[in-house]
């Protein structure tokens, strides 16, 4: 269990860069729990912090009932930890890679094979390639081997779908669920609002602050607006229009549609009927389920 | 224990897989050896020299002819007057006048007294002081040579008086390098150039490429213990220096014949206590920088200082007050008057046992620092 408790942290020599403002939150056991938020939210930092890395100003943090900065040295043996850039030795070989992390906490690589087998087995065709040498998403599998290989209770895994493409990211997920049934704790952070949804809690985290925290469900569940997609086929022309529209609250392109969120008072056929005046014939509009994205809109609006 | 030997056995992997380190830990001593000790020499040769000579006459065209015999004059040119050659050396053609007078030989023959005026470039210090020297002494074997001849055409009376006027001879010996060969002394200077260049620097940019690549992150999360860690990245810049220092010494001999004459166990064992401090004051500098870029800079910076308050090109017997204080914490100066102690002197291992301790403390002190600012959080 992970319990953190007001967690502040600055930078700059004035302190004038904060990076968290007093961020609190529970992880049970057996959870996957997702830090969602944009880039420069926070999350590296709180992560940092929860590895041991960096100290906080203030606030405490309780992993598995050891304080992450008086029991550090326990702390080291109990998490993985994977940082968002690829920092394995590029000029060692996978297999040096995974040998080396292994020896370093006093296991090997056969001792805890069965942890990493499911992940490892995809990579041991290039154990003797170097690292540097790996594509993406192999890169992704070996950091992830290597911080599985001393058996750790809790996963800390700083943004590891950054940069890896659908397919490894859908993989890499998979992974993370099959982490968890083996009973690990898993806390992982990404900008990708779209993989909230396989977390089993999340976060979403802004500017230093957590501005809800629920399980996926729960936060759609909580989102109070009236949600419409627009369609059609001058999209930005359309936006502009939206945005002039004073019914309308907000409206954000979303890949091929724009979400709005409208006042109570006004009808789906009528901003239909309005738009074809404005002479968008094609426009469809039409009311529609929210999504993790549109709720941090909401939230941060 | 354990821990420590592979974190060593990644050091190793990881240098030998760098396509130029390897390469430059056995290039680097043969090539600096090789072109250097020619190159930087304090030795004053082929000073141009112009001769203004009044005289023209058979003394003076002997004492010409003596001066371009010398490996340390070139004769440039022989204007008719000083105006001339003044002209020449403001154009930079020439370094030196002599000029002779026209009574040169009545004056020689007659009252057996003359004088050359000598004219000196002296921008360059050493070249102007060296070069009129060396222009005095030729002069002076030239008066000898001639006051030698001209007893003989004198009556017998005459010579006795000058027979009886005493004159002494000054003899120097040349004592430890009886060649007063300028390579001997600035060899073991450039053994110390090449250990810090090699094991300064490149341990320098070590932690801080860790840092840089970001797996200094994956370190710092492992339970690797910071003495550890540190003693990991030291020692394999132990090793190096070793092999470089040994390739250095076996260089010397095969380029320019030179062994140590004192010891050469000490020779090896003064190298490895340098090698400690100048390695650990490199990881200093790689501990507090952030950025390659800075640790390059920043160790740039100190060995530059090492080296030149360090004694190798100009004694530190003559630097100020305040130099001779840093030269006394400054390994560099250690290293290259022990070294020079060995190879010129003879002296063995006791006599520069001194000199071994100072050294030793540094070390100890720099390597300790260099455990305590490595940090495993912020």
């Amino acid at each position: 269990m992970i319990e953190v408790k007001n967690l502040y942290k600055s930078y700059g020599r004035a302190d004038n860069i904060i990076a968290l403002k007093g961020v609190s939150f529970t992880v049970n056991d057996g959870e996957i729990f997702g830090v969602i938020g944009p880039d420069g939210a926070g999350k590296t930092s709180l992560f940092r912090i929860l590895a041991s890395l960096i100290l906080p100003d203030s606030g405490s943090a309780i992993m598995n009932g050891h304080d992450v900065v008086k029991d550090y040295k326990t702390i080291r043996q109990i998490i993985g930890y994977m940082p968002g850039r690829f920092s394995l030795y590029q000029d060692l070989s996978v297999e040096e890679n995974l040998k080396f992390f292994a020896t370093l906490f006093g296991t090997t690589i056969e001792e805890n094979y069965h942890l990493i087998k499911d992940i490892y087995r995809q990579i041991e065709p290039f154990k003797n390639r170097r690292a540097g040498a790996l594509s993406g998403g192999m890169k992704q599998k070996l950091a992830l081997s290597c911080a599985l290989i001393h058996k750790p209770e809790i996963l800390i895994l700083d943004e590891p779908t950054t940069g890896v493409d659908p397919v490894s990211r859908k993989e890499f997920w998979d992974m993370l669920a099959r982490l968890k049934e083996q009973g690990l704790i898993i806390l992982v952070s990404t900008a990708y609002m779209d993989e909230a949804g396989r977390c089993d809690r999340i976060a979403l985290i802004k500017e230093g602050e957590f501005i809800a925290t629920d399980t996926p469900q729960g936060i759609i569940d909580n989102y109070s607006g009236v949600l419409w997609a627009v369609q059609g086929s001058r999209m930005s022309v359309i936006l502009h229009e939206l945005r002039a529209h004073h019914l309308i609250k907000s409206s954000f392109a979303f890949g091929d549609k724009i979400h709005i969120t409208v006042d109570e008072g006004l009808q789906a056929e009528e901003l239909k009927q309005y738009l074809i005046n404005k002479n968008f014939e094609d426009v469809n509009v039409f009311p529609i389920e929210p999504t993790v994205e549109d709720c941090f809109m909401a939230l941060t609006n | 224990m354990k821990i420590i030997k592979f974190l060593i056995e990644k050091e190793f992997k990881q240098m030998f897989r760098n396509p130029l380190i390897p390469r430059m830990i056995v290039m680097y001593p043969i090539m600096v050896l090789l072109v250097f000790p020619w190159a930087v020499s304090f030795e004053v040769k082929n000073i141009k020299i112009d001769v203004v000579d009044h005289g023209k006459s058979v003394y003076s065209k002997r004492l010409i002819d003596k001066m371009a015999a010398s490996k340390y004059f070139i004769l440039h040119d022989t204007p008719p007057d000083y105006k001339s050659a003044m002209f020449n050396m403001e154009n930079g053609d020439t370094d030196m006048i002599v000029e002779i007078p026209a009574t040169f030989d009545k004056d020689i023959v007659k009252d057996k007294n003359s004088k050359v005026r000598v004219a000196v470039n002296s921008v360059n210090g050493t070249q102007g002081l060296l070069g009129s020297n060396y222009i005095m002494q030729i002069v002076n074997d030239f008066s000898s040579e001639l006051r030698a001849e001209l007893i003989n055409t004198l009556p017998p009376q005459q010579r006795a008086s000058l027979m009886s006027i005493p004159q002494v001879d000054i003899i120097p010996k040349y004592k430890y390098n009886p060649g007063l060969d300028y390579k001997n002394f600035m060899i073991p200077g450039f053994m110390v150039l090449l250990l810090t260049l090699i094991c300064g620097i490149l341990p320098a940019l070590n932690i801080v490429m860790e840092k840089e690549s970001g797996t200094i992150n994956q370190i710092n999360v492992t339970p690797v213990n910071r003495i550890a860690f540190i003693l990991a990245k030291l020692i394999p810049f132990w090793i190096v220096g070793l092999v470089v220092m040994i390739i250095s010494v076996f260089t010397a001999y095969l380029l320019y014949g030179l062994w140590p004459t004192g010891s050469i166990l000490a020779v090896l064992i003064s190298a490895v206590v340098f090698i400690l401090s100048i390695s650990g004051f490199g990881l200093i500098i790689s501990n507090y920088s952030e950025t390659l870029q800075q640790a390059s800079f920043l160790v740039m910076f100190f060995i530059l200082i090492l080296i030149l308050l360090g004694g190798m090109f100009t004694p530190v017997s003559g630097m100020p007050s305040w130099a001779q204080l840093i030269a006394a914490i400054n390994p560099f100066s250690y290293l290259t008057e022990t070294l020079r102690m060995i190879y010129l002197n003879g002296s063995t291992l006791a006599d520069v046992s001194g000199k071994l301790l100072a050294m030793a403390l540094i070390a100890l002190f720099l390597n300790g620092w260099a455990v305590l600012s490595y940090k495993k959080r912020g």
